[in-house]
C-alpha cells in the first residue's frame, strides 16, 4: 500500500497548492537559465549571421562587438585580394533610438553591402534591399511592418523585408541598411557641425569608414592563415569566427552570465530551502499518524518512504508546472528566453536531488518520533 | 501452552521496575511489579494519574524499555536486564494489538485500508489483506463502513475498525488504552464485549488501562497500580475479581 500517495490523495487540495507554489519558483529559476541562454543566443546572432571565418578591425582593439573600431572603407579590397579569400564584404554596426507612433524605438543597425556577406540570412517576409538608399530590412521583435516608415538620423526609412531573431547581444531587434545609408548615419556630420569644420578649414569629412571587415576562407585555407596573413601585412587586428564568438560571450556577456548565474543559484539555494520547511510542516502535521504507524509495527523504510516519495512527488509535480508554465509564457518576456532540454534535463535533476536532501529534515523527525507518544503517554 | 506443568501466561513481568532521570530528577515510574496474564483473559490496570499504567503498558508494548526486571510475552523472554531481542517493532506488529483511547485510525486511509496496511506491513498481498480486513470488519459489525473515510465514522465505529486493526495479525496479546473513554455507556458495553469475545475466541490476552467504572464488571482482573506499585499483585495474591 502506497501511503505517500493516499496521505496526498486525502489532501489533494493543500498538495496541489503547494506544488503550484514550488511551479512558480522552479518557474523562475528555469526561466532564469532560459534567459542566460538567450543572451548568449542573442549574443552569437549577429555574429553568425554572415557566416563568414574572419574578422578584420582597427589594429589593437577587439570589435567591432566589443570595442570601437574603425578602419578605411576601401580595406575590404585589401583582403579581397588576400591568398584563401572567397568573399569579403564591410560592415557598420550602430546603436540608434528613434521614436515610432511617438513610441520610443531602439534599434541596432547593421550596414551591409548587398550581394556581398553581412546582410541578414534570412528573409521571413517581404524582399531584400534592392535601393542603393533608404529601404531596410527589420527584425520582427522591432514591432515594424512591411510598409513602415522609420525616421533613422535625417533620412525616412521603408521596411522592405522582415527578419526573425535578429537581436543584439542588449537584446535590441536588428535592422539593415546598405553600407553607404549606415556610413552616412554613423559618420556624418549634423550641418552646424560640418560648416564649423569647414570654417576651421578642414576639408568635407569623409565617410567611407566602416567597422570591420568580414571574409570567408575557401576550406581548403585555414582561417587562422588568413587572419595572420592580414595582421602581420596590412597592420590590422584579426580573428577568426571562434576568436570573435569567444569575445562575445567570455567579455561582451560575461558580467552578466555571472550575475544571472549567481541570481539563479541563490533561487536554488532558496528552493531549497523552501522544499524542507514544506516538508519539515508536513512531516510535522503527521506526527501522531508516524507516531501510530511506529507503535504497530511499520518499519522506519515505511516511514522514510512515506516522506521521501511525498518530497519526489512535490518535486516532479512543481518541475512540471514550472516548465509548462515559463514554456507557455516566455514569448512575452521582453528578452529572448532560449529553454534547452539539456538545461531542463539538468535542473529537474538538481530539484530532484535538492529534494531528497531536503527530506533529511523530515525524515530525522519522524525517526525521533516516540511511538509512546500514539498512547498519549 | 503448558511449561512443565505450569500454564504459560501470555504476559508476564517479573520484579521489573522502570525510573526515568538520575539524583533528585530521578521518578520512579514503576517499582518490582510482577503479574500474570493467560490466555482468554481481559484484565484492567487501574490507577490514579501518573501512577505508571502507561508507562507498565509502554514497557508490555515494547516501546519503553524497563531499567531493570524480566518480561516474557508469549512463552518467549523479550527482556532479561536488556532486550533479548533486536526487532522489538517486528514483534510488536505480529504478536501485539493496540488500541488507543482516540483510535488513531490514519485519517488518509479508509476503514478497510486501516485494517489491512498492518496486513501488508507483516508480508500479506494486498488483495490477501483487503479480504482479511473486510473479514475483520463484518465480524466486528462495521463491515457497512468499509469506504468510509475516519472523519466519517462515528466514535463507536471509528473504535470497532481500531479494534479489527488491532486484531489484523491475530496477535496474541492486546494492549488497550481507555479503549472506551471516548463512547456513551452503550457503546462502551459493545466494545468490552467485543473484546471479550476476541480473547474468548482467539484465546487472547486483553490489558486495558481504564478509569471508566461503568465497564469494572467486564475485567476478569483489576490491577492497581499507586506510586508505581501494583497493590494487588496476582502473582502474589491470586485472582482478584472486582
Amino acid at each position: 500500500m502506497n501511503l505517500a500517495y493516499r496521505d496526498i490523495r486525502h489532501n489533494l487540495g493543500r498538495f496541489l497548492l503547494t506544488c503550484f507554489g514550488l511551479s512558480l519558483l522552479l518557474g523562475v529559476v528555469l526561466s532564469m537559465i532560459g534567459i542566460y541562454r538567450g543572451l548568449v543566443e542573442d549574443a552569437l546572432t549577429l555574429v553568425r549571421t554572415p557566416a563568414v571565418d574572419v574578422w578584420v578591425v582597427e589594429s589593437g582593439t577587439r570589435g567591432p562587438f566589443a570595442e570601437s573600431s574603425r578602419i578605411p572603407g576601401d580595406t575590404r579590397e585589401a583582403i579581397a585580394r588576400l591568398h584563401g579569400v572567397t568573399a569579403a564584404g564591410s560592415v557598420t554596426y550602430q546603436s540608434v533610438e528613434t521614436l515610432l507612433g511617438g513610441k520610443k524605438l531602439r534599434l541596432y543597425v547593421v550596414g551591409y553591402e548587398p550581394g556581398r556577406p553581412g546582410g541578414p540570412d534570412r528573409i521571413v517576409a517581404g524582399r531584400p534591399i534592392a535601393r542603393s538608399h533608404y529601404e531596410m530590412i527589420a527584425d520582427r521583435r522591432s514591432g515594424l511592418a512591411l510598409g513602415d516608415r522609420v525616421e533613422l538620423g535625417r533620412n525616412p526609412f521603408t521596411v522592405v523585408g522582415l527578419t526573425e531573431g535578429q537581436v543584439s547581444s542588449g537584446g535590441d531587434p536588428a535592422v539593415y541598411l546598405t553600407l553607404l545609408d549606415s556610413q552616412e548615419l554613423q559618420f556624418e556630420l549634423a550641418p552646424p557641425a560640418a560648416r564649423r569644420e569647414l570654417a576651421r578649414g578642414s576639408g568635407p569629412a569623409g565617410t567611407d569608414i566602416v567597422n570591420a571587415v568580414i571574409a570567408r576562407v575557401s576550406p581548403n585555407i585555414a582561417p587562422e592563415h588568413v587572419a595572420d596573413a592580414a595582421r602581420r601585412w596590412k597592420h590590422l587586428s584579426t580573428m577568426t569566427q571562434d576568436g570573435q564568438e569567444t569575445i562575445l560571450t567570455r567579455s561582451v556577456v560575461e558580467r552578466a552570465r555571472k550575475q544571472i548565474g549567481l541570481f539563479t543559484a541563490l533561487l536554488l539555494i532558496v528552493s531549497a530551502v523552501i522544499i524542507a520547511l514544506i516538508l519539515y510542516t508536513m512531516t510535522m502535521d503527521k506526527l501522531r499518524e508516524i507516531a501510530t504507524l511506529k507503535l504497530i509495527g511499520a518499519p522506519d523504510r515505511t516511514i522514510i518512504g512515506l516522506i521521501l516519495q511525498q518530497a519526489l512527488a512535490m518535486g516532479v509535480i512543481g518541475f512540471g508546472f514550472g516548465a509548462l508554465l515559463i514554456r507557455s509564457v516566455k514569448d512575452y518576456f521582453p528578452r529572448r528566453v532560449v529553454l534547452q532540454p539539456e538545461d531542463g534535463l539538468a535542473l529537474a535533476v538538481a530539484v530532484l536531488l535538492v529534494c531528497i536532501l531536503s527530506s533529511a529534515l523530515g525524515v530525522r523527525l519522524a525517526l525521533k518520533v516516540d511511538p509512546a507518544t500514539a498512547l498519549g503517554g | 501452552m503448558e511449561e512443565a506443568g505450569r500454564k504459560v501466561p501470555l504476559v508476564e513481568l517479573r520484579h521489573v521496575s522502570k525510573h526515568f532521570g538520575t539524583g533528585e530528577a530521578r521518578v520512579d515510574a514503576l517499582r518490582d511489579v510482577s503479574l500474570e496474564v493467560h490466555p482468554g483473559q481481559v484484565v484492567a490496570l487501574l490507577g490514579p494519574s501518573g501512577s505508571g499504567k502507561t508507562t507498565l503498558l509502554n514497557v508490555i508494548g515494547c516501546i519503553v524499555e524497563p531499567s531493570s526486571g524480566w518480561v516474557g510475552l508469549d512463552g518467549e523472554v523479550v527482556y532479561d536486564g536488556r532486550w533479548l531481542r533486536s526487532d522489538l517493532r517486528k514483534l510488536r506488529l505480529e504478536a501485539i494489538g493496540f488500541i488507543f483511547q482516540f483510535h488513531n485510525l490514519l485519517p488518509f486511509l479508509d476503514s478497510t485500508e486501516n485494517v489491512s496496511v498492518v496486513l501488508e506491513l507483516a508480508g500479506y498481498d494486498a488483495a490477501q489483506a483487503r479480504r482479511r480486513a473486510v473479514e475483520l470488519l463484518d465480524y466486528l459489525e462495521v463491515g457497512h463502513r468499509r469506504n468510509a473515510m475516519p472523519a466519517n465514522l462515528s466514535g463507536g465505529e471509528a473504535q470497532r475498525v481500531a479494534i479489527a486493526r488491532a486484531l489484523a495479525n491475530h496477535p496474541r496479546i492486546i494492549l488497550a488504552d481507555e479503549p472506551t473513554a471516548a463512547l456513551d455507556s452503550q457503546r462502551a458495553g459493545i466494545v468490552m464485549d467485543l473484546l471479550r469475545k476476541v480473547a474468548t475466541e482467539q484465546q487472547a490476552a486483553i490489558l486495558a488501562v481504564t478509569h471508566d467504572e461503568k465497564i469494572f464488571d467486564r475485567f476478569d482482573f483489576i490491577f492497581h497500580l499507586r506510586d508505581g506499585r501494583l497493590e494487588n499483585d496476582h502473582a502474589e495474591t491470586g485472582r482478584t475479581r472486582s
